[in-house]
């Protein structure tokens, strides 16, 4: 029982940085209907930023805040210098715009920061394991991902559905002329959305940093996986964006976790070993085709479009 | 203008009988070199050019007396792309030698067209079982070791070390099967769990881990090589199972991955057939005048890879550059007459080495982390799928 609650939180954890990333990326294809394949290249500027500064100020936190400050002013210059174009354009212009963003920012990183990749090394008490009840350890930076990403669930639902700003986004969403025709800014409001998916994503970057890698393309296999999950969630719902994130970690992780021991009853050993590593990694996608079957709108529609 | 001025050169040095020979024919040897050099395994790619340069400055940017030309090509650990990389260099830039190859899936893939048109190959890393068994060809040959190796030679330690029982974790793709069973095969505590994560795109091993320590094994036996190897220790380290249960690795903890693993390195042995400290010349000298030259500590990949150069130094040699001579230069390679950086070894009926494994551990000297022998674990030791191999 113990067990399955230990691979419940990893795949929670999972969820969570997912989340982040996708936050990020509902917000501006949902509000600025833009495809952008560069969201991963902010996810990978923002873990390099924090090994580039956690090298530079020895501490970890400040690491951390200088990094996502720094992803959110990479994101509205991005927006301002380029994304600004990709607008009128069709999502097939958008994709192609993005992508050749996404192979700029991986050579840049090349030539910055060399081909080696980085490492992001965590303060010492984190380097541990808690235990949360006798016998049950879990990894004490991973708990730290969960809570933070709350946090940052949290205020992000406040600020969508409690402030002005929220109310503009939400509006923006739903009929972005009407909201151009009462007066409002919208090139400032899209350049300040682009700049906090950009901050998002950065941050998404930096959470990971310690335990998964900086390396040139990482954000690119993570990408696919958030844009899954703002399918199943629902364009544009941050609320979709939270549960889905969930929803596809927990089935990650699981089917990782106890498909290829379920086949091992049922198959020979050999094609168990075989079809639980492909079929868990598939579960993922079946469930995307399954949403676009029956709810192609998502689990939580953003409000009508 | 290279080519003459090279030409001149080898006329000049190779001396008056020789004029005649170098000067019918601007001839140079083409080097078809397949690795991957974009991508987050590009520091591996990185790490064999560079030896294989360091190697070509060593012998004077010569190979068997003929200028050199290499043209270096980017599998991005893609199959697919591997094969297209092999047909282009085979059929349309007519290379003399294919050198390379990381990934024994990228190999396996590209294998066909090198055996079907009988490319003189040297292999430097991969080392699929089916290459070294069924697979084996007259032209092909490994600087390097076939997968099950260095994890059989890693199960012989873990038998002295009397280690009882051990859960095994490693990439789904040919090399990982194959260096899971090779544990398998010498090992002989119990085998507690076996898992196989997605490659090579999964660097979270969370819910593997919690297997591992729910699993009440004594060691976790572990194979990730490049990137995913940094991860899989740090991700070890943080969930504080290293106090609980002793990591064993083969192709994890390198002179890649160190720089970045840094103090998480240490304590954790490996197997391997080439350590950085093996006290012969030409080891010392490579290790040396690597640093000199990058500024990097050189790795296992770089060092098969500079054995490969010298493996193709002496084929070409022996011809006296008549490259169209194959089966003269697969007979002189079958002898690996030449200076290797790990002593020397013998070829086996299917072209692999038969050689030396040793064990090796971190350690801290001043501020860097580097690798040293600790003991031999096996010697002059022969891959077990020699018998499958149609060559005798």
């Amino acid at each position: 029982m113990l067990y399955f609650i230990e691979q419940c939180l990893n795949g929670v954890q999972l969820g969570m940085l997912l989340f982040l990333l996708a936050a990020g990326l509902t917000l501006v294809f949902g509000i600025m209907d833009l495809v952008n394949l560069a969201h991963g290249s902010l996810y990978m500027l923002g873990a390099y930023f924090a090994a580039t500064f956690a090298v530079l100020t020895g501490s970890f936190v400040l690491a951390v805040i200088l990094a996502v400050a720094a992803s959110l002013v990479a994101g509205t210059v991005l927006e301002v210098v380029a994304i600004r174009r990709l607008y009128e354009r069709s999502h097939l212009d958008q994709v192609l715009g993005t992508f050749g963003l996404l192979l700029f920012f991986n050579e840049l990183v090349r030539l910055v920061w060399g081909p080696a990749g980085m490492s992001l090394a965590l303060p010492i008490q984190m380097l541990a394991a808690v235990q949360i009840v006798p016998g049950f350890y879990y990894p004490a930076y991973r708990l730290v991902i969960i809570l933070v990403a709350l946090a940052v669930a949290g205020s992000l639902y406040f600020v969508v559905m409690r402030t002005r700003l929220g109310m503009l986004i939400r509006a923006g969403a739903s009929n972005r002329e009407m909201v151009g025709a009462l007066g409002i800014n919208i090139k400032v409001l899209y350049t300040l959305v682009f700049g906090l998916g950009a901050a998002l994503a950065g941050f998404a970057g930096v959470m990971q940093a310690p335990i998964l890698t900086v390396q040139i393309g990482m954000g690119e296999n993570i990408l696919i996986l958030a844009f899954v999950v703002i399918i199943i969630g629902g364009v544009g719902s941050i609320r979709g964006a939270f549960v889905a994130a969930i929803v596809v970690g927990l089935i990650d992780t699981l089917g990782r976790a106890f498909l290829p021991d379920m086949l091992h009853r049922v198959l020979s050993t050999n094609a168990a070993a075989t079809l639980g590593p492909a079929l868990s990694s598939m579960s993922i996608y079946i469930l995307m085709a399954a949403i676009l079957v029956f709810r192609p709108e998502g689990l939580f529609p953003a409000a009508s479009r | 203008m290279a080519a003459a001025a090279a030409t001149t050169a080898l006329a000049m040095v190779a001396g008056p009988g020789m004029v005649q020979r170098a000067s019918a024919q601007e001839k140079t040897v083409k080097i078809g070199f397949i690795s991957t050099f974009s991508g987050p395994t590009a520091v591996i790619g990185n790490d064999m050019r560079n030896a294989f340069e360091l190697a070509l400055d060593h012998l004077g940017r010569k190979l068997g007396g003929l200028p050199v030309e290499v043209i270096y090509e980017d599998d991005t650990q893609k199959p697919d792309i591997g094969v297209q990389k092999t047909q282009k260099l085979i059929e349309s830039d007519h290379v003399d030698f294919v050198v390379g190859y990381i990934w024994s899936n990228v190999l396996l893939a590209s294998l066909k067209p090198l055996v079907d048109s009988k490319t003189m190959t040297v292999v430097t890393n991969a080392g699929a079982s089916a290459f070294a068994g069924e697979l084996c060809s007259p032209y092909v040959f490994s600087t390097s070791w076939q997968n099950d190796q260095t994890p059989e030679a890693m199960g012989l330690y873990m038998n002295q070390k009397g280690v009882k029982s051990a859960f095994l974790i490693g990439p789904n793709y040919a090399a990982g099967r194959d260096m899971l069973a090779g544990l398998k095969h010498t090992y002989k505590g119990q085998i507690v769990g076996e898992e196989y994560t997605r490659w090579p795109d999964q660097l979270d091993f969370s819910a593997e881990l919690s297997k591992a320590r729910a699993s009440g094994a004594e060691s976790i036996f572990v194979f990730y090589p490049g990137g995913a190897g940094v991860q899989f220790v740090t991700q070890y380290t943080q969930s504080g199972l290293k106090a609980q249960i002793p990591l064993y690795q083969v192709f994890t903890i390198d002179e890649l991955s160190i720089p970045r693993l840094k103090e998480l390195s240490m304590g954790i042995p490996g197997a391997q057939e080439w350590v950085n400290d093996l006290p012969n010349e030409t080891n010392k000298k490579f290790v040396a005048d690597y640093i000199a030259k990058y500024k990097l500590r050189p790795s296992y990949y770089g060092a098969q890879t500079y054995d490969a150069a010298g493996l193709i130094d002496s084929a070409i040699t022996a011809v006296k550059g008549d490259l169209s001579q194959k089966d003269a230069m697969r007979k002189q390679m079958e002898k690996a007459d030449f200076k290797s950086v790990r002593g020397s070894f013998k070829y086996g009926n299917n072209h692999m080495p038969i050689e030396n494994f040793y064990l090796q551990d971190v350690v801290k000297q001043g501020d860097d982390y580097v690798l040293k022998t600790v003991a031999t674990i096996v010697e002059n030791d022969q891959d077990r799928f020699h018998d499958k191999c149609p060559m005798k």
